[in-house]
């Protein structure tokens, strides 16, 4: 029971730390910190996973053939957490190169493989997937974006929604469906996609939060040849499921204020620290916190040791998209009147909680609702049954949609 | 990173579970649970004292195995698994435990050796009325060695050798070691877990030892209090863990409706909430056992968090899962209550979550404004 390292661990994480300072000096220096959603940032975003794919530090547990690192998950997670530390941090290749470059490798040919997956690793390229749509968010097999089948092409024709960096990619990967006559699960086909063509129109969505960091994707007789199929024809569900196991290692920090921030707004808001019923929150979201950062321990252990993490990985999200909520709520009221305000300028902490509060509801839909989250907990970790699925052996144009 | 039990600490908890199985099955129990003149169960405490548990983290120098207290977090968990009806965390986590922080050579010699052969119960008395335990509150005084005054109520009076008393000798809390012979008069009490006896003890010039320095009582009750809290909470995630097998265990039994029970969401999704607090408790008990096992500066953090976690966890384990098991859930011959009445008692024998909750916010503001 400790925290250390072992030997090699703790030798990769040294030269790692080295490295990262260095790189990160050299780097800071020629891009400075320039704001995100910007063309600056993107930028210095490729740079610096350009000088990572050099230095054996982007995807690290991929072979060296192909760009990677050649080595361990738990090396992956050492290196995520000193470059936590350094303070660089860029998510423009997150989903492609967790998820949608490694389905490329799974079910694409040489050619398109060979093609892809060295400007992935070295930053060049950025993906993204295109799965959820307004009629299918949980349900993602409800998929209704239609590709039609045109001599050696196919001709795409919906929309998708809720997508992640949209507007900064170069590729995507798209599920479709292209038998509706088959039971919904069994009518679908994945493709990659180049986001610039004219047939694809990326919109952003204002979101209810204020801010725009998704965007709704729209096809319009966009044409693919049959070699960007991804997977047989109406295998679609098969190669999402792969896409979705790819989900990176859930080890890093979740964004947002926690106990230690609030514990600081109480310190300057006359009378919080008195009241007994604040202290005994913050306690909770201490053990909450605290739980789940320890709960990460654990799966690293199991990733030093060779083996797969336990389900126990799993509860992060519950845990830390409601905690948020709760938290900045009683922050909020903490401020009384003055909670109103949002105002970075006026609002205690640049007004982090009042922006948490608001992007909150937001944290508990994505990547999972809690109550996906819960039935796979229930189904995966539990062993209890599926729910009941009156769709599952109906046509799916026969499937009644409801608005 | 090695934040687990080693393969040998998972070896002796294997164990531990089996030997649980055979000698502290449901039917051991519930013999302690119907018979109000049974405070323990004799038979198990005889086969623990055997299997060495009483003195895992005592000394070999004074009668024990000299394993960490990893180890002894680990039979913990198993104990709180199965319920068992014996005086092993008022012998073991309190008075052994205190008796190794701050007694002096002379009575470590005359106290660990026996509680490691199985020849000593301990007992803890602090509390004295409703409230948590605080120094203005305590009545009971020692005066020239002697002690008089009533504890109320006592886990595990009614059957105790000695115990680990809070008293106050010229105005200052102290902790003092009381032999229960003479001079103690003691009274069995009705227990919310009549599978773990409580007793109300009065005393009448009863002779004291002083345990620790005199005024210190308090600063050393907490100390031992940090670290009953840590083991504690193995029992109770044991506890806790058990409930949640249980309730899915009869979920996936029990039909209504024309299917299984837990392929509704209402339980699946009460079942998961179940899996995250154990999860969540796990973790921090985790981290309290290597403050335990290490003194490490972060105990008494760590310590509070285990036990605040795991007393949660446990409570919401034990109700839901009666509520899983509907109607059957409400009788007695269905164990569930069994848990739900072992989770309010562990959740207050070491003081209730409440105070715990204070003590921990009082540690971060500390370490927050250091």
């Amino acid at each position: 029971m400790d925290f250390n390292d072992n030997a090699e661990e703790a030798a990769y994480r040294e030269a790692a730390r080295a490295w990262l300072a260095k790189a990160g000096a050299v780097h800071r220096k020629e891009f400075g910190e320039p704001k995100p959603n910007t063309p600056e940032h993107k930028a210095a975003a490729k740079a610096w996973q350009a000088e990572k794919a050099k230095a054996g530090y982007a995807c690290i547990t991929w072979p060296k053939v192909i760009g990677g690192g050649g080595g361990t998950p738990i090396q992956q997670v050492i290196f995520n957490q000193e470059e936590g530390k350094a303070g660089i941090s860029y998510g423009y290749f997150t989903i492609g190169l967790g998820m949608c470059v490694p389905t490329v490798m799974a079910f694409a040919d040489d050619t398109t493989k060979g093609r892809f997956v060295g400007p992935a690793v070295q930053g060049e390229e950025i993906w993204c997937q295109l799965f959820s749509e307004p009629a299918g968010g949980s349900d993602v097999a409800a998929t209704r974006t239609r590709a039609v089948r045109d001599g050696d092409d196919w001709v795409i024709n919906g929309q998708k929604v809720w997508t992640t960096g949209a507007q900064h990619s170069d590729y995507g990967i798209l599920l479709v469906r292209t038998d509706v006559d088959a039971p919904k699960h069994k009518g679908m086909t994945m493709f990659w996609i180049d986001m610039r063509d004219p047939a694809v129109e990326v919109r952003p969505i204002h979101q209810a939060s204020g801010g725009s960091e998704f965007n709704e994707v729209y096809f319009t007789d966009l044409r693919v040849k049959d070699s960007q199929r991804l997977g047989a024809p109406g295998d679609g569900w098969k190669v999402a499921l792969v896409t979705l196991m790819n989900e990176r290692l859930a080890v890093g920090g979740s964004a947002g204020p926690n106990y230690g921030e609030i514990l600081e707004l109480a310190r300057e808001t006359p009378g919080a620290l008195a009241d007994s019923a604040f202290r005994e929150r913050l306690a909770d979201w201490y053990v909450a916190a605290e739980g789940l950062k320890l709960t990460r321990f654990r799966t690293m252990t199991a990733l030093s040791k060779g083996q797969t993490p336990g389900p126990e990985s799993s509860i992060g999200k519950i845990i830390s998209a409601n905690q948020l909520q709760e938290l900045t709520n009683a922050a909020v009221e903490m401020e009384d009147q003055f909670g109103i305000i949002a105002d970075p300028d006026v609002a205690p902490m640049r007004a982090a909680f009042q922006q948490s509060l608001l992007w909150a509801p937001g944290l508990r839909i994505a990547g999972g609702t809690d109550e996906i989250l819960k039935n796979i907990i229930a189904e995966r970790v539990l062993g209890l049954p599926g729910d009941v699925r009156v769709d599952k052996d109906v046509a799916f144009k026969d499937m009644p949609t409801g608005r | 990173m090695d934040f687990d039990f080693s393969d040998d600490q998972k070896f002796l908890k294997g164990e531990a579970r089996k030997f649980l199985e055979a000698r502290c099955a449901i039917p051991a129990v519930r013999a302690v649970l119907d018979d109000p003149d049974k405070a323990f169960d004799a038979a198990l405490w005889r086969g623990v004292a055997e299997q060495g548990w009483l003195g895992a983290a005592i000394p070999e120098e004074f009668g024990g195995l000299g394993l960490g207290h990893v180890e002894l977090c680990a039979i913990a968990e198993e104990l709180g698994r199965a319920l068992a009806p014996i005086p092993f965390a008022s012998t073991v986590y309190l008075l052994a435990e205190a008796v190794m922080l701050a007694g002096t050579d002379a009575q470590k010699q005359s106290i660990l050796p026996k509680i490691a052969a199985g020849e000593l119960i301990g007992c803890l008395a602090t509390s004295e009325g409703p409230g948590a335990i605080s120094a203005a509150a305590i009545q009971a005084t020692v005066s020239g060695g002697k002690l008089s005054g009533v504890k109320i109520p006592v886990t595990d009076g009614d059957v105790a050798d000695v115990a680990l008393v809070l008293a106050k000798e010229g105005g200052k809390a102290t902790l003092y070691l009381v032999e229960l012979g003479e001079g103690v008069g003691r009274i069995s009490l009705k227990s919310l877990d009549p599978t773990r006896s409580i007793a109300k003890l009065t005393f009448q010039d009863a002779p004291a030892e002083r345990l620790g320095g005199a005024g210190e009582g308090m600063e050393l009750l907490q100390a031992v209090l940090d670290r009953a809290a840590a083991l504690l909470a193995f029992e109770q995630l044991g506890g806790s863990d058990k409930c949640l097998e249980m309730a899915k265990a009869y979920a996936t039994e029990r039909y209504a409706f024309g299917r299984v029970i837990g392929g509704y969401q209402a339980i699946k999704h009460k079942l998961a909430d179940m899996y995250v607090k154990n999860e969540v408790a796990r973790s921090n008990a985790y981290y309290a056992a290597w403050a335990l096992n290490t003194s490490a500066p972060e105990l008494p953090i760590a310590a509070s968090a285990a036990r605040i976690a795991a007393s949660d966890a446990y409570w919401f384990a034990s109700k839901e899962n009666i509520q899983t098991h509907g109607g059957m859930g409400f009788t007695w011959e269905v164990d569930c209550h069994l848990h739900y009445r072992r989770s309010k008692q562990l959740a207050l024998v070491a003081g209730a979550p409440k105070a715990w909750k204070e003590r921990l916010v009082g540690q971060l503001e500390r370490k927050n404004a250091a």
